[in-house]
This record gives C-alpha cells, sequence and structure tokens, in this order.
C-alpha cells in the first residue's frame, strides 16, 4: 500500500516538468499569446491524435516509420558491429580508417539525402540508406572502442592458460565490448527516429515525417502536432526497447 | 629434476626517452635461475627489477631476446596448458559469475560442462566461497576476488603456478590470512610456484627458496634456502628462527645499499 503511494508520487514528481509544459502550451494560443492558427493548444491536438488513430491513420503512418526505423537500424547494426569489431580487433585496419570514419562520422546524413537521392532514386532504398548511414557510425566507432579498451590483463590470463585467440575474442573481448556496443546501437537507434523525418519530408507518400509536413502543408495545425508526437512517442518507445535489450544482456555490469 | 631452467636470460625493451630518441631499456641480463619441481621459489627485489618481465616470459605472455628457457627439459613454449598465473588485480571476468569464473581455464582445455562444474565447485569450497557462488566479482571485496582467482588457477589444474604479487593490493590482515590459506592448500599437493613479491617477510613466510634479484639489468644476485619447517602456519611468523632469517637477509641486503630504500615498501 504504502509502496504503491509511493510509486505514484515518485511518478509525479517526475511529471511536474511535463504537466507545467502542457499546461503553458494550453493557456498559449488560448489566452492569445501565440496565435491559435500556429500553435494549437494540446486539447486539440490530443483530440485530432484520437480521431487520427480511430481511422488507422496514425497507427499506418507510424508502422510505415517504424518499419523504416528498424530496418535501417538493423541493417547498421549487424553492419558496424561486423565491421567494428574487426577494426577494432587489428590495429593497422584501425590507424588507416580512424580517420576517414572520424570524417564520415561528423558528415550529416541529411547533408548527404541529396547525393543518395542522385545515386539511389526518391524510392525505398535511399530512405533507408540516409537512416542507415545517420545510425552507422555511432554504431561501428563504438564497437571499435569497445575491443580497443578490452582489459590486457584479462586477456593475458586466459592467453597464459593458453587460450586460442578465437577463444580469447568470443570469450573475453566480446563480452567486454558489450556495454559499448549497445551504447552504440541505443545512439545509432535515436539518430534513426531523427533520419527518418527528414527521410520522409523528402519525396513520400508515408509515414509520420509525411503526416507532419503534409498536415502543416494543408494547415491542419492539429494533425501536425499530432504527428509530431508520434515521432516522439517512436523514439521514446525505441529507446525503451534497446535499454531493456541492453539491460538483459548486461545485467552483471555494477550500477 | 629442475622444473624450469633458466640460462643467461637477455630481455631489451625499445624505448623513447625524454627526448624522443630511441633507447634500449635492458630489463633482463644474464638472468639465470632453476626452479625445482615441487618448489615454492620467490622471486624478491625491487619495483622494476624485471620481476614481472620474468614471470610473464614463463607465462608466454612476453619474449626474451637472448639466453634458454626449459620447462621440463624441453624450451618453452608460447603456448601451453601447464601453467596458470594469478595477477595483483584479479583479472576476474566482470560479466561472469563466481563459479563461471573458475570454468574458464576448464572451458580452455575443452572439458565437458558437468565435469567443469563438478572441478569448480570443489574449488570454490576449498577456499571458502561455496556461498558466493553465484555472485559476480563486483559484489565481492578484494580478498575474496583474490580467492576465486587462487581458485580459478588451481581448478585448472596447471604444474606450474605463476603468481605477480598477488597479496599486495590487499589489506595487512586479509593479506595475512591469504597467505596462510595458500600454504595450506599447497602444501597438499606441493605443485611448482614462482612468487614474486617485493616483501622480505611474505617471502620467508612462504618459501623453499627466495631468490634475490637486482635491478638494471635484472639479475639473480643471491638465492636463499628458509629451512623453517612445514606445515608452516600463523605463529611461525613470530618464531626466533623466522626472526634470526629476516635479520640473516636484512644483514645480507645492506650490502646492497643503493638498493635498500625500495625493499622496504611493505613489511
Amino acid at each position: 500500500m504504502k509502496n504503491k503511494l509511493y510509486k505514484a508520487l515518485d511518478l509525479f514528481s517526475r511529471s511536474i516538468g511535463l504537466i507545467l509544459f502542457i499546461a503553458l502550451w494550453e493557456a498559449a494560443p488560448r489566452l492569445g499569446w501565440v496565435p491559435g492558427i500556429y500553435l494549437a493548444p494540446p486539447s486539440r491536438v490530443f483530440y485530432a491524435l484520437w480521431l487520427m488513430a480511430g481511422r488507422g491513420e496514425l497507427t499506418r503512418h507510424a508502422l510505415i516509420s517504424l518499419q523504416r526505423v528498424i530496418l535501417g537500424l538493423v541493417v547498421s547494426s549487424v553492419t558496424g558491429v561486423l565491421l567494428g569489431l574487426f577494426i577494432g580487433y587489428f590495429k593497422p585496419v584501425d590507424r588507416i580508417l580512424d580517420l576517414l570514419f572520424q570524417a564520415f562520422r561528423q558528415m550529416s546524413a541529411f547533408a548527404l539525402f541529396p547525393v543518395f537521392i542522385l545515386l539511389f532514386g526518391l524510392g525505398e532504398l535511399s530512405k533507408i540508406i540516409i537512416i542507415f548511414w545517420a545510425s552507422l557510425w555511432p554504431v561501428l566507432l563504438n564497437t571499435s572502442a569497445g575491443v580497443k579498451n578490452a582489459d590486457p590483463v584479462l586477456i593475458n590470463s586466459a592467453k597464459s592458460m593458453g587460450a586460442s585467440k578465437l577463444f580469447i575474442f568470443i570469450k573475453i573481448i566480446l563480452p567486454s565490448a558489450a556495454p559499448e556496443i549497445f551504447t552504440g546501437i541505443r545512439l545509432g537507434g535515436s539518430y534513426c527516429v531523427m533520419a527518418v523525418v527528414a527521410a520522409e519530408m523528402i519525396g513520400a507518400s508515408s509515414g509520420l515525417g509525411y503526416l507532419v509536413l503534409y498536415s502543416e502543408e494543408t494547415f491542419n495545425v492539429p494533425e501536425m502536432y499530432a504527428g509530431i508526437i508520434g515521432l516522439a512517442i517512436l523514439g521514446i518507445g525505441l529507446n525503451w526497447i534497446l535499454q531493456s535489450a541492453e539491460k538483459f544482456f548486461t545485467s552483471w555490469k555494477e550500477v | 629434476m629442475a622444473k624450469i631452467q633458466a640460462r643467461q636470460v637477455r630481455r631489451a625493451f625499445s624505448i623513447r626517452n625524454a627526448k624522443g630518441i630511441k633507447e634500449n631499456l635492458t630489463v633482463l641480463e644474464h638472468f639465470s635461475l632453476d626452479i625445482n619441481e615441487g618448489e615454492f621459489l620467490s622471486l624478491l627485489g625491487p619495483s622494476g627489477c624485471g620481476k614481472s618481465t620474468f614471470l610473464n616470459i614463463l607465462a608466454g605472455l612476453d619474449k626474451f631476446d637472448a639466453g634458454e628457457i626449459l620447462v621440463d627439459g624441453e624450451p618453452l613454449q608460447e603456448r601451453s596448458f601447464n601453467r596458470g598465473i594469478v595477477f595483483q588485480s584479479y583479472a576476474l571476468l566482470p560479466w561472469r559469475t563466481v563459479i563461471k569464473n573458475l570454468e574458464i581455464g576448464l572451458e580452455i582445455r575443452g572439458i565437458g560442462k558437468k565435469e567443469r562444474r563438478r572441478i569448480a565447485r570443489h574449488y570454490i569450497e576449498l577456499v571458502g566461497l561455496a556461498a558466493f557462488e553465484n555472485q559476480y566479482p563486483h559484489q565481492l571485496s578484494g580478498g575474496m576476488r583474490q580467492r576465486v582467482a587462487i581458485a580459478r588457477v588451481l581448478a585448472y589444474q596447471p604444474d606450474l603456478l605463476l603468481m605477480d604479487e598477488p597479496f599486495a593490493a590487499l589489506d595487512a590482515q586479509t593479506r595475512e590470512n591469504l597467505q596462510i590459506e595458500l600454504l595450506r592448500i599447497w602444501e597438499t599437493d606441493k605443485k611448482t610456484i614462482l612468487f614474486v613479491t617485493h616483501s622480505i617477510d611474505e617471502a620467508i613466510l612462504m618459501s623453499d627458496r627466495v631468490a634475490f634479484m637486482c635491478s638494471r639489468p635484472g639479475r639473480i644476485t643471491e638465492i636463499i634456502d628458509i629451512d623453517l619447517p612445514r606445515p608452516r602456519t600463523e605463529d611461525i611468523r613470530n618464531s626466533v628462527e623466522f626472526a634470526l632469517i629476516r635479520k640473516n637477509l636484512w644483514g645480507m641486503l645492506q650490502a646492497e645499499a643503493a638498493q635498500i630504500q625500495s625493499y622496504g615498501a611493505y613489511l
């Protein structure tokens, strides 16, 4: 009983900022601080959300965005982890590629979008590639850093007992790097959600990013904000899933 | 027959000095040492004298530039299933529980799952940590972690145990307890142990023989037999014989006055 009360209080205290923000948001257009045609109050936004959910529109756009994010993230995670392991393990390879990859990491996926469109057209492929590019570098660079940071004492200990290179790689280096690999994937996940919006705002006819831009163009302000909220929920949901996976696989870590 | 025969071993590293110019740093030179089968030999010397370098060479973790090292009469192999090492920093795998940490050496040997668990259980009981077998290393104290590390190397059952200042990071009381515990375990099966330390007391308490090293370049200057009866217990520290040996060793070390200071690191 006391525990439940404590939990409710805890949730409340953590939500104060959010509640104040929503209250301010509601007040601003209603009291005429901001023109209501630009800033729809949250009550109307949530009503729009409700209506769109009822029409199945929201779910359809959200699912399409989610599908793009997951596809991009899966491909970039697999590629990033494999390449990162390889690069982190072989020091000369790391030396040759490090500067190049640091430069790639700084190269915004948004800036490269026109290049991807030129190379791969306006279809689904260039959308996946922008998401892939945005999330690849954090995964790759975190993975290679994790491999490089593996404690040499642990490696030496196994080596002195006659462990093979493969054994050391799989049983020592890989688990050592796991926390950093997951940090990279989680970072990549949030970049994916950002990149999907940009991808869907150019030459797309579906997805939450498209919904936001289309609502703005047709002056349907409440639906525009509904789309933005949908994107926030997508981001939070993805982060929660990735965080749970991370916790599951690195539960041994000291808190 | 000697378990280890090291003859005129030389090891030099190429380093950059303060001016950034490459220099050769000779760590071991004319290093010769025989370690007998089943003996407890301590390698004693000041920090930086090359004790750990020799231990790493024996463990297959470092190379040597000249000389010869024989193990059981055969040249030292880089990869071998016959030796295990205990480090000062425990070297436990943080993502494995205590019992799974004990199994790692047996996994390397390719022993089956059930047999691994059985052997690991035996050794975890031997060091008195059965109640902690499902804990992670970060949940244990320093002394308990080092117990796990010792149990792990014992479970692996090597012919040669290498210990690199295993108790140096522990508080005085834990250290004394673990010294006696290691002796108790060792006295039951008498595996060959090379024990690196910079504590004279520890070396006298544990060893059959103590080999003294000087530094730059590191080599053996003296080997002393420790004629204290076994099994040795806590009380031996306060015995007259212990005090006499200690006095003799100190006297001997006074001769090498230049290095005396660093022996006093902890006693």
